[in-house]
């Protein structure tokens, strides 16, 4: 029996597709068994993410209503050994899959996979409450702006209305150097804000633009530091014990200077 | 540069410090879904309440909502400038 986890944030844009995408391709190359599920019905995305969108047949809601077999609506990740995709539907909305069918079917696909990683859309609406109906765990997406930490709180309080697991917290998009400078806000002041457990961060990354013109997850990329953080964060949900991404980590003459003189953070 | 200058010298305040305090502010409403007005309802309230025992600053009052686990605390700060002594 496998674990059902949702990327959830509220705010649309922060990078919940590409924390799915990335977190899915680094479990499988992990030797786990995974199964995406886009739940944003009507703005699918994760299959253009992850380079699938030309393979599509039937999707989630040909399933739901019984006009294909889940595992034919499955496609399967060919540079990965065990990683498998259901898209959502592009030409439905979002009531066309009630909250207990989706459980219902993230019941079916725990089934067969280690892990089923569920994309939700954003939002508070009906697309929201199907994409956390069967999960086990909720993972909360933020970026360190105001819209996006108040939309999170929002998604975090419903979240524990409903009492799944207590959500953990995920901070994309940080930049190192406008929090240096005091223009952005840390780690610690989000954490202080959002009072949940922080599971990790990933830079700001001018390889994850690049890797979503290819269609190709940064964790594929060794070079990519959001793919490196991505890295972490896979083997933090798999139950290891890696200490956080170091923001302060800089290259560079400068970089070296700051760090003798004990400037740095 | 001139934003460093002016920071280091104490004349603008960082603007993650804003984001924090606008932040604080709005997630008030939102966690309580009480409105602004209500919320300076609140405020006046607490302040005339407590005046009658000890003397506060009401600048420096400030009412948060803060979540603590799985629920919530209404947290007020309010600054005392001294006891007001019982009446003989």
């Amino acid at each position: 029996m496998g674990e059902a986890i949702v990327i959830t944030s509220g705010k649309g844009g922060v990078g919940k597709t590409t924390t799915t995408a990335n977190l899915g391709a680094a479990l499988a190359q992990a030797g786990r068994k995974v199964a995406l599920v886009d739940a944003d019905i009507g703005l699918r995305n994760l299959d253009v993410v992850m380079g699938l969108e030309n393979r599509i047949v039937y999707d989630l809601v040909d399933v739901v209503e019984g006009f294909a077999k889940l595992k034919n609506a499955l496609i399967k990740d060919k540079r990965f050994e065990n990683l498998y995709l259901l898209p959502a539907a592009q030409t439905r909305d979002k009531t066309a899959v009630s909250p207990e069918q989706m459980a219902e079917l993230v019941g079916r696909l725990k089934d067969e996979f280690d892990y089923v990683l569920v994309d939700s859309p954003a939002g508070i609406e009906q697309g929201f409450r199907n994409a956390v109906a069967g999960a086990d765990k909720a993972l909360v997406v933020a970026t360190p702006e105001v819209s996006s930490v108040r939309d999170a709180d929002r998604i975090i309080g419903l979240l524990e209305a409903q009492e799944k697991h207590k959500p953990s917290l995920i901070i994309n998009r940080i930049r190192p150097n406008m929090v240096r400078r005091g223009d952005m806000m840390d780690i610690d002041d989000m954490i202080e804000i959002l009072a949940i457990e922080l599971l990790g961060v990933v830079p700001e990354d001018e390889t994850i633009v690049v890797s979503t013109n290819r269609g190709e997850p940064a964790v594929l990329n060794p070079q990519s530091r959001a793919g490196e953080a991505y890295r972490n964060i896979t083997r933090r949900l798999m139950g290891e014990d890696v200490p956080l991404f170091k923001l302060e980590e800089e290259s560079g003459f400068l970089g070296r200077i700051r760090k003798l003189m004990g400037l740095r953070g | 540069m001139f934003d460093l200058l002016a920071r280091v010298f104490g004349r603008e305040e960082s603007s993650k410090t804003v984001a924090k305090e606008r932040l604080r502010l709005v997630l008030v409403h939102d966690r309580t879904s009480l409105s602004p007005e209500t919320l300076e309802h609140l405020k006046d309230d607490l302040i005339r309440v407590i005046s009658e025992y000890l003397e506060i600053d009401d600048h420096g009052f400030r009412v948060d909502v803060a979540r603590q686990d799985d629920s919530m605390a209404l947290v007020a700060n309010i600054p005392v400038k001294w006891v007001k002594r019982p009446a003989p």
